[in-house]
This record gives C-alpha cells, sequence and structure tokens, in this order.
C-alpha cells in the first residue's frame, strides 16, 4: 500500500513538471486517445495499473487454467500455428488445384470457402443460385464434387476447416463419406466446421432454419461427434463475422461468449454432459489494426471463456475450459487503395494473432478489397505467415507479451467489459433472445457507423483512402473465377442426378423427413443420404418443409 | 431543387449475399439526411427489388453485392424496371465491383457504381443532385 502511494505521488509529480512544461511547449495530437474499440488510452502505464492483478489467479502458466497465457504448455517451441489459407471458387476440380499449390507451398492445413448456394442449402441450378455459383467459394452439390475437391488429399494427414453453418451436417456426411472411400475412418478425421448459426443470424447471414431446430442439429452433431470423432471440432464459435460487420473488440468478445454460453446451455438440456463435448468446442477471431488492444482481447477471451466453463457450467475437465482459436486478419481493414499497403496491414495483424497465442491462422491476400486473391497474392500472404514463424523470433517464448502493464491492463478492461455484456444479456434471457429482438444486430451496427464517421470526418486515418491518397491507375490483374463454372456445374449435377439410383435416393430422403420430426439424431440419416448421392439442396429441401425458414427481424 | 418532396430511396440487397454493414450503414446515412429509406432485408430476388421499389413508389435504388453476382443480377434489375415503365428511377450500386465490370453495368442503366473507400457523403451528395423527383 505504501509503495502504492509512493508510486501514485511520482506519477503525479512526474505529470505536473515534465509532462506539464512539453505539453505546453509542444501540445499532444488529441486530447483523448482511444482505441478503435473506444478505450480510454492513457500517456504512460506503470505497475500501480497492474497492482490488483494477482498473477496466479489471473495469469498462472500456459496450458494451466485460466490458460491466459496460452492453452499449451510450450506454445510455438513445440508447435507452429497451423497456416491455414481460406480458399475455395469455381468448381471442386479448380479448388482441389489451389489447395494443392498451397499444400506444396508450405501451407500445414485446409480450409474450404463454399459458394453461397451451398452455404444456404441449394443446389447449383436452383433459381436463387444464379449468377452466385463458384463465386465466393467452392460449389458443392454432391458427394462427387466432394471426392473431387479432396482429390490425391490424404484425409488422414491433413485437418480441414470447413466454413459451413446451416449445412454443417450435410458437409461434415460428405467429407465422412470422402475419408471412408479414401479408407479413413471417421475416428481419425481431423478438422473443424463452423456450425455457428447464431452468429450468422447476429451478422453473417447465410442461415436458413429458425433457431430452435438450428440448436437441434448443432446439437446432433456435438452429440455424433463426441461418440464417433474425438478429434474433430464440432463448432467454431466465430466472432469474427461480428467484428467485420462492424462491432468493437469488446462487443466481439462478449457476443461470441454469449454465443458460446448458448450452445453449451442447449447441449445440457439435450442430456449431454459438459465434459464429454466441450473440449472439442473452438473459437475464431478476428485481428484487426489496434495493436494492443487485439493481443489483450485474446488473452481477456481465454480467461473469461475458462471462468465461464468451470464457473457456470461446472466443468469438472480443463480441457474443458480451454479455449482453442483460429484467427483471420480483418477483411474490413483492407483498402482498395493502393493494394500493396495492405500486405503490410497483414503482417501485423497476422503478428497481433501470434503473439495473442492462436492456434491456426489465415492471413488476407492484398487484392482482397477487390476480388477473390490470385495465387501469387496468396503466396505472399502465406509467406508472411512463415516470416513470422522462422524470422523474427517471436514465437521462441511464450505469451511474450505478458506483464506489459499497457497490455495487462487492457486485458482487465475488456475482460471486465465483455462480462457486463454477458450479464446483459442473460438478463434479456440469452443470446438467442438478444438475437430475435434485435439488440445485437443494433449494438454492431451502431458501432459500425461510428467507425464509417470517424473514417469519413478523418479522425481516424486510414492511409491510401482518406490520406496519403494518390491517383490510380488500378490495372491490377485480379482473379477472375472463371465464367463458365456455373454451366459446368450445372450440367454435371444433372448427370448425377441421372446417373444414381434414385429410388435409393427417395428412401434416404423419406428416412430423413420422418427422423426430422422426431428426437433422433440427425446425423447418422444425412450421411446415408449422401453416401448415395443425395443432394445438398434436396437435403436441405427435406429440412427446410420440417424446420421451415428463419425471417430476419427489421433492426434499422 | 424542391425542399417540400422528400426523396424516398430503396436499399436492396440482391442475391444471397449476406454481407450487409455497407448497406446498413449506407440507409442509415441517407435517413439522417432527409430521405425515405426503405430497406429490403437480405436474399432479394430482382423481382423481390423490383417490386418493392414500384410498391414504394421510390426515386432511387442502392444495390449493395459483395459475391460478385452483380454481373448477372443488377442487369436484370434494370430489364424489368424497363419492362414496368420505370427506368427513371435513379438506380446506383456499391460492393466489391471489379473496375472492369463498371463500363458494362452503367452501359445495362447503373448510373453510378460507389466503390470501397466512398464517403457517406459522396452518396448522398450524388443522389440529390441526379435524382429526379
Amino acid at each position: 500500500m505504501k509503495e502504492r502511494t509512493k508510486l501514485s505521488d511520482a506519477i503525479k509529480n512526474w505529470e505536473d513538471t515534465e509532462v506539464k512544461s512539453t505539453v505546453e511547449r509542444f501540445p499532444e495530437r488529441q486530447t483523448n486517445f482511444k482505441t478503435v474499440s473506444g478505450l480510454p488510452v492513457k500517456r504512460l502505464y506503470t505497475p500501480y495499473d497492474v497492482a490488483d492483478i494477482d498473477y496466479h489467479q489471473k495469469l498462472g502458466f500456459p496450458g494451466v487454467y485460466p490458460f491466459t497465457r496460452g492453452v499449451q504448455p510450450t506454445g510455438y517451441r513445440g508447435r507452429l500455428w497451423t497456416m491455414r489459407q481460406y480458399s475455395g471458387f469455381a468448381t471442386a476440380s479448380e479448388t482441389n488445384r489451389r489447395f494443392r499449390f498451397l499444400l506444396e507451398q508450405g501451407q500445414t492445413g485446409l480450409s474450404v470457402a463454399f459458394d453461397l448456394p451451398t452455404q444456404i442449402g441449394y443446389d447449383s441450378d436452383h433459381e436463387l443460385a444464379r449468377g452466385e455459383v463458384g463465386k465466393v467459394g467452392v460449389a458443392i452439390d454432391t458427394l462427387e464434387d466432394m471426392e473431387l475437391l479432396f482429390n490425391e488429399i490424404p484425409l488422414d494427414k491433413v485437418s480441414t476447416s470447413m466454413t459451413i453453418n446451416a449445412p454443417a451436417a450435410v458437409l461434415l456426411a460428405m467429407y465422412i463419406a470422402v475419408g471412408e472411400k479414401q479408407g479413413v475412418s471417421m475416428e481419425k478425421l481431423r478438422g473443424t466446421i463452423q456450425n455457428d448459426l447464431l452468429k450468422e443470424f447476429a451478422a453473417r447471414g447465410t442461415y436458413i432454419f429458425p433457431p430452435a431446430p438450428s440448436m437441434r442439429l448443432i446439437t446432433d452433431i456435438f452429440r455424433f461427434c463426441s461418440e464417433k470423432m474425438p478429434l474433430f471440432n464440432t463448432i467454431s464459435i466465430s466472432g469474427y463475422h461480428i467484428r467485420e460487420a462492424g462491432s468493437t473488440a469488446i462487443q466481439e468478445v462478449a457476443f461470441t461468449l454469449a454465443n458460446g454460453i448458448a450452445y453449451v446451455t442447449a447441449a445440457i438440456k439435450a442430456g449431454l454432459d459438459v465434459d464429454s463435448f466441450a473440449s472439442r468446442l473452438s473459437f475464431f477471431f478476428g485481428a484487426t489494426s489496434e495493436f494492443f488492444e487485439e493481443i489483450a482481447k485474446f488473452r481477456a477471451a481465454r480467461r473469461l471463456w475458462a471462468r465461464i466453463m468451470r464457473e457456470r457450467f461446472n466443468a469438472k475437465d480443463d480441457r474443458s475450459c480451454m479455449m482453442r482459436f483460429h484467427t483471420q486478419t480483418a477483411g474490413y481493414t483492407l483498402t482498395a487503395q493502393q493494394p500493396d499497403n495492405n500486405i503490410v496491414r497483414v503482417t501485423l495483424q497476422a503478428l497481433q494473432a501470434v503473439l495473442g497465442g492462436t492456434q491456426s491462422l489465415h492471413t488476407n491476400s492484398r487484392d482482397e478489397a477487390l476480388s477473390l486473391p490470385t495465387e501469387q497474392s496468396v503466396q505472399i500472404a502465406l509467406r508472411t505467415q512463415q516470416i513470422i514463424a522462422h524470422e523474427t523470433g517471436v514465437t521462441d517464448t511464450l505469451d511474450p507479451i505478458a506483464g506489459s502493464y499497457f497490455v495487462e491492463s487492457l486485458t482487465d478492461e475488456i475482460e471486465r467489459k465483455s462480462l457486463e455484456y454477458i450479464e446483459k444479456i442473460d438478463q434479456m434471457g440469452g443470446a438467442t433472445v438478444a438475437i430475435e429482438n434485435g439488440f445485437i444486430q443494433r449494438e454492431i451496427h451502431n458501432s459500425a457507423y461510428d467507425y464509417q464517421t470517424s473514417v469519413d470526418m478523418k479522425s481516424r486515418i486510414v492511409v491510401g483512402m482518406n490520406e496519403f491518397v494518390v491517383d490510380e491507375e488500378q490495372q491490377f490483374a485480379y482473379l477472375r473465377v472463371n465464367p463458365l463454372a456455373e454451366q459446368e456445374q450445372i450440367q454435371r449435377l444433372k448427370e448425377i442426378r441421372s446417373h444414381r439410383k434414385n429410388d435409393v435416393v427417395k428412401r434416404a430422403l423419406s428416412a430423413l423427413r420422418i427422423a426430422a420430426k422426431s428426437d433422433d439424431n440427425l446425423m447418422p440419416l444425412i450421411l446415408d443420404a449422401v453416401r448415395v448421392y443425395a443432394t445438398l439442396g434436396e437435403i436441405c429441401s427435406v429440412l427446410r418443409d420440417v424446420f421451415g425458414e428463419y425471417k430476419a427481424p427489421d433492426i434499422l | 431543387m424542391s425542399s417540400s418532396k422528400k426523396i424516398r430511396v430503396l436499399v436492396a440487397k440482391p442475391g444471397l449475399d449476406g454481407h450487409d454493414r455497407g448497406a446498413k450503414i449506407v440507409a442509415r446515412a441517407l435517413r439522417d439526411a432527409g430521405m425515405e429509406v426503405i430497406y429490403t432485408g437480405l436474399r432479394q430476388t430482382p423481382e423481390m427489388v423490383v417490386r418493392a421499389a414500384l410498391d414504394e413508389g421510390v426515386h432511387c435504388i442502392g444495390l449493395s453485392i459483395l459475391s460478385g453476382a452483380h454481373n448477372a443480377l443488377f442487369p436484370r434489375i434494370m430489364e424489368l424496371l424497363k419492362a414496368e415503365g420505370a427506368d427513371d428511377i435513379l438506380v446506383v450500386g456499391g460492393g466489391i465491383i471489379p473496375e472492369d465490370d463498371i463500363p458494362d453495368l452503367k452501359e445495362a442503366g447503373i448510373s453510378e457504381i460507389f466503390g470501397p473507400g466512398t464517403t457517406l457523403q459522396e452518396i448522398i451528395e450524388y443522389i440529390r443532385s441526379n435524382v429526379k423527383l
């Protein structure tokens, strides 16, 4: 206490003398400094700011509850993060070539981007799919597409992340079926399905079914995988899209963890023991440009989730309290102007993710404010990760930013403010209610609007966009998706429909319909259907009939 | 310009794209600038967009798309508007739209494309000076 008073006096003395006389002669750039999330930033942080932090309780050791300093006892000294570039476009064969290129370049995991019709459960020949086939990802209609996608990629050697939500069960079933054809049984498969519907309702928009049946599909997957796929991550609870939609770092942590709470609650309600599934939950965050705040965010999220799992859900197994997460650098920070500058932005963002202890990482390519990335651009993005991993030395000690007065203080602040939001959402009745009544969407939208206003007013500088602008001849060689892909895909789909055993498909779909109306786990029935080449659209259409479709609330 | 008549704008998300950060920000900015704004929500077909525009009697349609489906969907919307004799409605677009695609979209009748980095004020001013009331 005496030490603290002494320090407080010394700080005041420094401010009254040195600082005051300097500011009188050279005013500071702003009267108030704030992070992009609105947290005040002081001139200087000292031991005074971290005096209340109990090391053992709040920080502890890597691999030990509450995991503030990381989930692995040896961190990147043991194994580097998985380098996993999100990719997919046009047809399965074209995407397979991109996957193999990335693996040849030293990528260590796969991450599949599906096109919008696939994500929303429509076949490529559906009228709503017009113009969208193969555009933002690869088109997958049947198991045959999935076989082509993983052609010559042994599924016992790679881990695969699939950004798929409403039809996650269908794509997981197809992945299992491809494994079977390769002679790899499902208990050996490693990877992640995103399977996070709450953030689709709140921020990303590729929902199909209403919340209740969506939760049922999710818990069916939790149960199925807890019994049969011990190495597979059953969900990637995603803050990334919440952040991309405009939230602050605090909202990103709060809304993501509130969604996590809703999933755990639903699974327990469905009769699962918390320790039977919780260790396979994974998370996904963005890395924006606010350097220290982002590092603090990752650390705060880990600590807060650990506390929630132990204190609220009584998890006994420490692995249930361990937050493992993927990171993607923030797409919204990329500029269409002077695109090469994005390489620098991505480098800094990737460094934050690594300093924050991410388990896997996607680095955006310089051209992604213009189009999907070219092979050359994605190679630079992957090389960025490799340079951080092999040349900087930041991987040689664990949680190297720990102990920074500023970062520890920010970590505490983000944890505290996120918890306040979570308590508010609890009072509303949980994340599902807070999304159905539009609260979460409105909070995100308000933050997005504030950010845009600050850029328009130039109170926030975006280099090359609102300052340091040059006249550019934009002749960047960006990727154009093969315009014939849509027709080729539709043609192949027609051929599959005419060659398969249609009576067997019909039986599988009828069985699925009956099960959807009961409480039976749908995973085995979906697996039966994809094995006989039922299409994604046919399976989702059965589920649409039984479950209905979600209608978004008007929040403007 | 008459100050008594309010500009009515439909902000629309054609196609399956779920990225609505930009559309919602623009909708709010136009509303704050004194216009009457109707936002369609996600997953609108060209037919739905045109029907909403006619039902609401708008002077301007703002289309937002980031999925790359603009070359299929924007011209289709213009076709339908022409068929309804409603091509006096000012139609503007925004999102991730490569520069090379812009001449053809303008040829199809899209009046202006606002790419990443456009300020809200630029959009407001463009609509104010080009809309036919």
